[in-house]
């Protein structure tokens, strides 16, 4: 048997690493709801666990993601992963062909130099050092520009690095030295025995030269408590989201989702978060309002580490960059969603006092405007002419007494009474009999698709719009007026709406791109999420906003959410329009009524 | 309820002699624009809630600010945190952060421990 | 004399034009110059004066006297200062139509503009056609009818105060100063128009630190029954006959309001005019909200910290007519203050 004692740190850091992977592992799978499980057992054999395993080995190992951040840092990363990955299967296979059997002693394929030290010929044995001298020299690489980046994060396109807690610092700090440690104890033994190829070879008869060679039993000693120091610290660590990502992605690909409540699913991309950073670049609570410590690496760090402040968990946006931008994929704002979770009164029964006023008569089209929209005027003036000039028979539902959609309070934890809201919203559209409804807000948007249970077709009214000149119910004319568009979040990045707006807008003017756009786009400063920043502080992000999107001086910065709206307007820069009032003020009247014309001529009479 | 040091008080009169005010500083610290409010009335003549109710965020805050915590917790469950009143109010207060830190205080609610 | 200094006013508003008469009676040789095809500024746009109701037309034609055909001042119309620069000891003045004009030392009275109430779509200025603004309120008085939209005399008539004042969400925290006692003028303009009518005013506070202010704010009660309403109203509406439905809370009821007037009125605040903006930045003397800062609003208020360059008027801050003119006066003191130390 090939053993001598300085197996044992690495053999027992081994160990307790699988020992308590796997309890954790086993924990979070019981925290599972009901429904990822579902989707688990439904899923596991098909072929969604194949596209799992490719999506991992691109993922986890070459870190595919963030290559596209910054080619360095993609390096750096897959360097790393990829690089050790493969260094333990090759030096597996190493060790299995020179031993002939698949069983032989776990530690032979770290320690192999040291225990195989003649020329003992086996099948393919003279590929496997140049092989393996290279795999190290890949992985010094890594670990060379890994020390770079503490030094000068931007050297990797990163503006902001994280701190470390004590696990990392430990896990860190070993990582660092294994690899530099495994050259020299491969080195020295090549010093002796011969059995380097060029790396270790070449750096073997360096070390000759300081008669190195003859410490060799130390640095092997050194090299596997420097294991055992990584293994030990990896599941207290931030590497614990390298076997946990792959967990989550097999999970992703099953089809699981993060619902409403925390649940083991939480815990895994808790853990699957490598700390990164790149959420913190992208937030403009950093960069906008120099706002530190709430970004989601923060926030999932102290949820992890069981410290999350609610001053925390509250001050963010939700503004969705981060999950955007999170190469892991994170479910970011959803987990946040979950943790701001409030204790429910149970059985209580919130808003009874609202008395909905259910529809008349029967409508087609159900107009939800939103309370918001009530402070922009404008834009309910332009969906009641865009609705007459269509002839549609519609109800405004909420044109007196509005209840709210539910999902700012959904945001804020506030379950319960989210879900009596809903209700009550829900009750009244279903007694228009309409098949679809249409709301100028995003947020209520979002919440119609998301939370609520109808069977009725949901638009925002820049598809409603869309669709109703593609269909010729309302013609419009080109103003040649230039015009940026500013992507809602709960529209673009909340809900998938980018083309609809956009070929609206370019239907009446001349629209022009901006630097932040669609997936990129920026948050107003004005979201309702955040119910912790201060005016002081929403304004640094609005004007940084503004800044950038009235940067070619448009005519006009459309936009389709009258909360962007009204934000914007207060910061005083451009010309600010929600798509209803472009479109309302181009409609060609065609099948102008009386009425219209009378409308427009007191209008005129108005602007003299 | 948790109990925070104050007491209801029973007589018509608002006595600052007895009353101790110190409890609006929990808020103040929380939400440092709490104490801009000039009672003007724009955020409870918008608010959604008050369109179907008597409900009247600024008399609310007002009252727990002069230590009346009378019946205040069930008011404030009124609210539906629409965020109309915060975007219109002059002041700049961030009038939803002062409506559920209050409630939070009146209820003692806290968030749920995983 | 054989030197005779000179003095570059920009703006011939209330301030530039009484800085200009004082200096011209100190036979220094002023030139005014002003953006606009007349003098008067925004005294213009007002038809009567608070506190007495004086003419604003008869004020202006006083104020004018030796300020026309004075052989030491000359005006020229219609240039806009674009930029304005120290050189040499020089100030240098260039104009949008690219003259120069070169002076010892130089005073902005650049003033003030109106609060643009669009900002405020809550309010629906420009989307109902009877909410409108004080300033065109005053128009309308001037040509001695206050008529809604359709062309009848409203029955009821509101007036709302701090429109674009006192309002952090559109960056402007200060008070105004003179719209509170230019509401009550204007509700008593309107009542002694209409004695059958009715009109209200909503406010947060009513500020009426200016002699015989408070006795018009009595009046306006006693006299003509105006009706206060403490409270800031947070929307309108139009109804099918263009009256306008306003939302509001009583603040001292502590109880929502709704009501429906025929006409409201936006008591628009001031904020400094853009050229009191552009020019005090180019000379870095600019202070918050955009108007310029003097060197010490006690002891120095019209010198600026640019040496030779003096503040007239409400391109410091809001300010009275009162105070504007004598302003004019006090900086053309400084003016001469500075002219002989700089022999
Ligand atoms: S949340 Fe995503 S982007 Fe942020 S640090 Fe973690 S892995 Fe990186
Ligand atoms: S959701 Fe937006 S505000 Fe919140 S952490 Fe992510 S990027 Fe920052
Ligand atoms: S709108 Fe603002 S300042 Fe006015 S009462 Fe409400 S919180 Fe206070
Ligand atoms: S957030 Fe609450 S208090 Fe404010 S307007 Fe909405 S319902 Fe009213
Ligand atoms: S003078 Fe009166 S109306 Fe004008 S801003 Fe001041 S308080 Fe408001």
């Amino acid at each position: 048997m090939n053993y001598n004692p300085f197996i044992i740190p690495f053999t027992t850091g081994a160990i307790i690493l699988f020992a308590i992977i796997i309890y954790k592992f086993i924990a979070w799978y019981r925290k599972l709801d009901k429904k990822q499980r579902f989707y688990l057992r439904k899923n596991i054999l098909t072929f969604k666990s194949i596209e799992a395993i490719k999506e991992s080995f691109l993922e986890a190992l070459i870190h595919r993601n963030i290559y596209k951040k910054n080619l360095l840092l993609g390096y750096m990363h897959m360097s790393l992963a990829f690089g050790w990955f493969l260094l333990i299967i090759f030096g597996k296979i190493e060790a299995s062909l020179h031993a002939q059997t698949l069983f032989e002693e776990p530690w032979l394929a770290i320690f192999f130099r040291y225990f195989v030290r003649d020329e003992h010929k086996f099948f393919m044995s003279e590929i496997f050092p140049p092989l393996m001298d290279f795999l190290l020299l890949v992985i010094l690489s890594g670990v060379l520009l890994a020390w770079l980046k503490r030094f000068s994060s931007s050297l990797l396109g990163m503006k902001k690095t994280t701190r470390h807690s004590k696990f990392d610092k430990i896990a860190l700090a070993s990582l660092w030295w294994i690899f530099p440690l495994r050259l020299l104890s491969e080195s020295s033994t090549a010093a002796l025995t011969g059995n380097g190829s060029f790396l270790t070879g070449t750096v073997g008869n360096l070390m000759a030269v300081l008669n190195l060679q003859y410490f060799e039993i130390y640095f092997w000693w050194a090299y596997s408590i420097c294991l055992f120091a990584f293994f030990v610290s990896l599941p207290f660590s931030r590497y614990m989201h390298i076997p946990t990502e792959v967990v989550f992605i097999f999970l992703k690909k099953w089809g699981a989702t993060a619902g409403e409540e925390y649940s083991g699913y939480t815990d895994f991309q808790l853990n699957a978060c490598s700390r990164c950073g790149i959420c913190i670049d992208v937030c403009q609570m950093n960069f906008a309002a120099n706002i530190q410590n709430v970004q989601s690496v923060y926030f999932i760090r102290d949820t992890r580490y069981k410290h999350l402040k609610d001053e925390t968990a509250n001050n963010c946006l939700m503004c969705g960059r981060c999950v955007e931008a999170c190469p892991v994929g994170l479910e970011l704002t959803v987990i946040r969603q979950q943790l701001r979770n409030k204790k429910e009164i149970a059985g209580k029964h919130y808003y009874d006092y609202t008395k909905p006023q259910e529809a008349d008569k029967k409508y087609d089209i159900v107009y939800f405007a939103g309370c918001m929209t009530h402070l922009t005027p404008s834009i309910i003036i332009s969906m009641k002419k865009i609705f007459e000039e269509a002839g549609i028979n519609y109800w405004f539902m909420d044109e007196n007494k509005g209840t709210c959609c539910g999902r700012p309070m959904r945001q804020q934890g506030f379950i319960q009474q989210s879900k009596d809201l809903i209700s009550i919203n829900q009750k009244l559209i279903n007694s228009s009999g309409a098949k679809t409804l249409v709301t100028s807000c995003p947020i209520c948007y979002k919440s119609f698709k998301e939370e609520y249970v109808l069977d009725i077709e949901i638009k925002h009214h820049s598809e409603f719009i869309n669709e109703l000149i593609e269909n010729n119910k309302i013609k419009i004319q080109n103003s040649q007026k230039s015009i940026v568009y500013h992507d809602p979040c709960e529209l673009g990045r909340g809900s998938g709406i980018y083309e609809e707006p956009r070929n609206i807008l370019a239907k009446v003017g001349n629209l022009k791109s901006s630097e932040f756009e669609k997936q990129n786009s920026l948050c107003c400063g004005g979201s309702l999420s955040n119910a912790i920043i201060e005016l002081e502080d929403q304004i640094k992000i609005r004007n940084h906003a503004l800044e950038n999107l009235t940067a070619c001086n448009p005519d006009i910065l459309a936009t389709a959410c009258p909360l962007c709206k009204k934000t914007f307007v207060h910061g005083n820069k451009a010309k600010v329009m929600d798509i209803a009032e472009i479109i309302a003020e181009n409609i060609s009247l065609q099948n102008q009524s009386s009425k219209h014309k009378e409308k427009n001529k007191i209008k005129t009479k108005i602007e003299l | 309820m948790k109990n925070w040091g104050f007491k209801i008080p029973d007589s018509r009169t608002l006595d600052l002699d007895k009353e101790d005010l110190k409890l609006y500083n929990k808020i103040v610290e929380k939400v440092p624009s709490a104490r801009r409010c000039i009672m003007c009335g724009m955020c409870s003549a918008t608010c959604s809630a008050a369109n179907h109710t008597n409900f009247n965020f600024r008399l609310v805050h007002h009252k727990f600010r002069m230590g009346m915590f009378e019946s205040l917790a069930s008011e404030l469950d009124k609210c539906m945190l629409c965020g109309k009143c915060r975007m219109l109010c002059p002041r700049g207060v961030n009038t939803r952060a002062v409506i559920y830190n209050m409630r939070i205080i009146l209820d003692n609610m806290y968030y749920k421990n995983i | 004399m054989e030197n005779k200094k000179t003095v570059l006013v920009i703006g011939a508003g209330p301030a530039g034009i009484s800085a200009a008469k004082s200096l011209a009676n100190d036979n220094i040789s002023v030139t005014v110059l002003e953006k606009e095809d007349t003098f008067g500024g925004n005294i213009n746009n007002w038809a009567k004066l608070f506190p007495n109701f004086k003419d604003a037309g008869e004020v202006k034609s006083s104020l004018i006297q030796n300020f026309v055909n004075n052989q030491n001042i000359k005006i020229v119309y219609n240039k806009k200062v674009t930029e304005l620069k120290k050189h040499n000891q020089k100030w240098i003045a260039n104009t949008s139509d690219g003259e120069v004009f070169e002076s010892d030392a130089a005073i902005l009275s650049t003033g003030f503009k109106v609060f643009d109430a669009q900002y405020k779509e809550e309010l629906g200025y420009g989307i109902y056609p009877n909410v409108i603004t004080s300033v065109e309120f005053e128009k309308m008085y001037k040509n001695g009818k206050i008529l809604t939209v359709q062309g009848s005399v409203p029955k009821k008539i509101a007036f709302l105060n701090c429109v674009g004042s006192r309002d952090e969400k559109v960056g402007n925290h200060y008070c105004s100063r003179i719209c509170c006692i230019a509401a009550v003028k204007q509700a008593i303009e309107f009542k002694e128009l209409y004695p059958q009518s009715e009109a209200f005013i909503f406010y947060m506070d009513i500020r009426m630190a200016g002699q015989f202010y408070e006795e018009l704010y009595r009046k306006s009660q006693e006299k003509h029954g105006v009706v206060y309403i403490r409270g800031r109203i947070s929307e309108t509406s139009s109804t099918i006959d263009k009256k306008v439905q306003i939302k509001a809370e009583d603040t001292l009821a502590a109880t929502p309001l709704r009501m429906t007037v025929d006409m409201l009125v936006l008591m628009i605040g001031v904020e400094a005019s853009k050229s009191t903006t552009i020019l005090s930045k180019q000379n870095n003397i600019d202070g918050p909200y955009g108007f310029a800062k003097s060197k010490d609003i006690h002891t120095a208020d019209n010198y600026s910290n640019e040496n030779g360059l003096f503040l007239a008027g409400s391109c410091k801050r809001p300010l009275t007519l009162t105070e504007t003119i004598a302003d004019g006066k006090s900086a053309a003191i400084s003016v001469v203050e500075y002219l002989k130390q700089t022999k």
